[in-house]
């Protein structure tokens, strides 16, 4: 997979010999791979994106140390910090200022700030996760349905017109209001973090699967592959060794976009009352509680804002991942 | 073109057929996990006081001791030709479309769910209007001015579009212009269109243009890909050549080459919506099929979310197939294959 070389002028009359000698040093080839991150790094906006994907990994990571440092516990009440008549917030903007870098939340004074940084690991767990999981099933679904074609294509094709056919949120919201507490050596919150990370993985797979399968049909008639059947490779090895190392690129580009996807999906669970289990902090669940509390905007706007910025990073970044890669672009 | 119809028809119905076998097997599975008895089952029906020999009784009566098959064949023998329901205090008949009862009411779940079809519909109609017209036309006037200052502008506005969450622009919206400047009506408004349409588009004009924004994002962005592609294709040259105008070119054979994707996802959004527009109806708290799911959930009400689920499957099923059967009216291809 190499794109057309850089010919400088005099190459192209360059004697065989001395091309074979290695005389014509400046003639380079540049793999799919170095032209896509040569695009890349052109494209301001998109490095922005990463640039912030990568700050929030690093927040969601260190999240532990960060609260500790700027912020008190997620969990713990601060009754001094809320107005005993009113239940609101002391002060203007929501008790805002350097005890409290984003205020606290009404009636149990909450430090908001520690619990977006707390929801940004969750956010990204999840997201990370459930992307892994409809990655995997995605691709060996996609991988054996394009290459062996016939039934199998035919049976996996409908299979995935069934699940797009599925209402999901629906169908997610029922299936995570009637998992139970206990199970899989699991329980609490532990378990429905590995629950949602299975359901937004199980029903966004055929996304990937399409696009996979698209993918492997025109690989499988490709002459390296051909190369390899005549030399009496297994199907293993030519869909492991021969066909999957060339999926690498369009696989990673749609699951940075669906990462943000997920997200969303995530925030919304939570945002409905069938994610993560309150008190434990979550952007959808901080939101669905601004719900009463409307009047006080930095309560809505700080929960919002994190879920809009982390969606909004991760989809710039995919775009242009996605822009570099595409050979039609440009 | 009468071989594809019949064809997607028959796809339509087998894809029905198990979309309904896996909801049913699930739901049925699933709180087993949960540790649901046939007794625990049966007990939502009957009430906290019974005795254990009468929750037996009931449970044996509804059948929740015959295998899933058995109980699957039943569930759908209900939907087409109704069925009784023998509570130990007298037989019920449940008529035609039965979807069973409801554990907390102890009303059927068909009527509940046709009350709040209505809600849920205008709701979704309104908004697939502006979305559709707003982001075809967004995406094309980006396309044809590529790099423009406006295309630049609604594709920013396009990619933030996606990125919010529809329950974070709903409250903001809300905040500002119901709360706030009290233009709109607060959440939880609605008057059916019969009663009066005035009213109705009133009370649903907000959650409509949120909906609208939110899709009409992904519309136009879609449609800006499509239309920079088919504008670059050699029947656009020949179409300009043989000196069509501008304007016939852009829409008879830009616009419709771009359009078959979007119609493709057009059926499955709508389809998705009508079945509940959750996130929406839950934070305008509009009293539609997606609350209906909401509060299903919450009260552990296995019949109703079972109803609700299928209703939902089949609103994407039908959209998708009349999506297919609009296809044979769009592209020529498919007419005359």
């Amino acid at each position: 997979m190499t794109a057309p070389l850089d010919v400088p002028g005099s190459a192209a009359e360059a004697q065989p010999e001395s091309v074979l000698a290695g005389a014509g040093k400046d003639i380079q080839g540049r793999s799919l791979t170095r032209i896509a991150w040569m695009r890349l790094r052109r494209d301001k906006v998109a490095l922005g994106g990463g640039v912030v994907v990568v700050l929030l990994i690093l927040v969601a990571i260190f999240s532990g140390p960060i609260i500790s440092v700027f912020g008190h516990d997620p969990l713990e009440f601060h009754q001094e910090a809320i107005d005993q008549s009113t239940l609101l917030p002391q002060g203007s903007f929501g008790n805002m200022g350097s005890e409290y870098l984003l205020g606290v939340e009404p009636v149990n004074g909450r430090d908001i700030f520690s619990r977006i940084v707390a929801g940004a690991w969750i956010s990204l767990l999840i997201g990370f996760l459930a992307t892994l999981v409809s990655v995997v099933i995605g691709t060996v679904l996609g991988v054996v349905a394009g290459y062996f074609g016939g039934w199998v294509d035919q049976v996996i094709g409908r299979i995935m017109d069934v699940f797009l056919a599925f209402p999901l949120l629906v169908f997610a919201i029922a299936l995570a209001g009637v998992v139970p507490d206990k199970g899989f050596g699991l329980e609490g919150n532990g378990l429905r973090i590995a629950m949602l990370i299975f359901i937004i993985g199980f029903f966004s797979w055929p996304s990937i699967g399409r696009i996979v399968r698209g993918q492997t049909l025109s690989l499988r008639e490709r002459e390296f592959v051909d190369a390899a059947r005549s030399l009496g490779a297994r199907h293993g090895y030519i869909l492991f060794r021969e066909v999957l190392p060339n999926l690498l690129a369009p696989i990673l580009v749609y699951a940075t976009l669906l990462i943000p996807t997920n997200i969303l999906f995530e925030a919304s669970l939570s945002f409905l009352g069938v994610g993560i289990n309150p008190p434990t902090p979550t952007w959808g669940g901080m939101l669905s509680e601004a719900v009463r509390f409307y009047t006080l905007p930095h309560f809505v706007l700080f929960p919002g804002l994190a879920i809009f910025i982390t969606v909004l990073a991760f989809n710039l970044f995919g775009d242009g991942l996605r822009d570099a890669f595409d050979p039609r672009a440009h | 073109m009468l071989t594809y119809i019949i064809r997607r028809l028959i796809g339509a119905l087998a894809m029905l057929i198990v979309v309904s076998m896996v909801t049913f097997g699930i739901f049925f599975v699933v709180p087993q996990w949960a540790g649901a008895t046939p007794e625990a089952l049966a007990s939502r029906y009957v009430g906290r006081a019974a005795t254990p020999e009468t929750v037996h009784l009931v449970a044996e009566r509804l059948g929740f001791y015959d295998p899933v098959v058995v109980q699957y064949g039943r569930f759908v023998k209900g939907i087409f030709t109704g069925a009784q329901y023998d509570y130990g205090a007298g037989v019920e008949q449940c008529p035609a479309p039965c979807f069973g009862y409801s554990f907390i009411s102890g009303q059927p779940v068909w009527p509940d769910l046709v009350d709040r079809m209505p809600v849920t519909f205008s709701l979704a109609i309104g908004a697939a209007i502006l979305w559709v017209l707003g982001g075809v036309a967004i995406g094309v006037l980006s396309a044809l001015r590529r790099g423009s200052f406006f295309d630049r502008l609604s594709m920013g506005t396009a990619l933030a579009g996606v990125s919010l969450p529809i329950f974070f622009t709903g409250m903001v919206s809300l905040v500002i212009f119901s709360y706030g400047l009290g233009w709109t009506p607060p959440g939880g408004a609605y008057t059916p269109l019969a009663e009066n349409p005035a009213l109705w588009a009133y009370d649903l004009l907000l959650p409509w243009i949120t909906l609208a924004f939110l899709f009409a994002a992904t519309y136009a962005r879609l449609t800006r890909a499509g239309m920079l592609e088919t504008m670059g294709e050699d029947y656009i040259r020949t179409a300009r050549a043989k000196g069509l105008k501008e304007r016939e070119v852009i829409v008879k054979h830009g616009l419709r080459a771009a359009l078959t994707p979007i119609l493709t996802l057009f059926g499955i959004d709508f389809g998705l919506l009508i079945g509940g527009a959750v996130l929406t109806e839950t934070t305008y708290t509009l009293p539609g099929l997606g609350q209906y799911a909401i509060l299903a959930i919450r009260n552990q009400d296995l019949p109703q979310v079972m109803g609700v689920v299928l209703v939902a499957a089949l609103f994407v099923v039908v959209a998708s197939l009349v999506v297919d059967l609009l296809y044979a009216v769009v592209d020529p291809r498919v007419r005359l294959s």
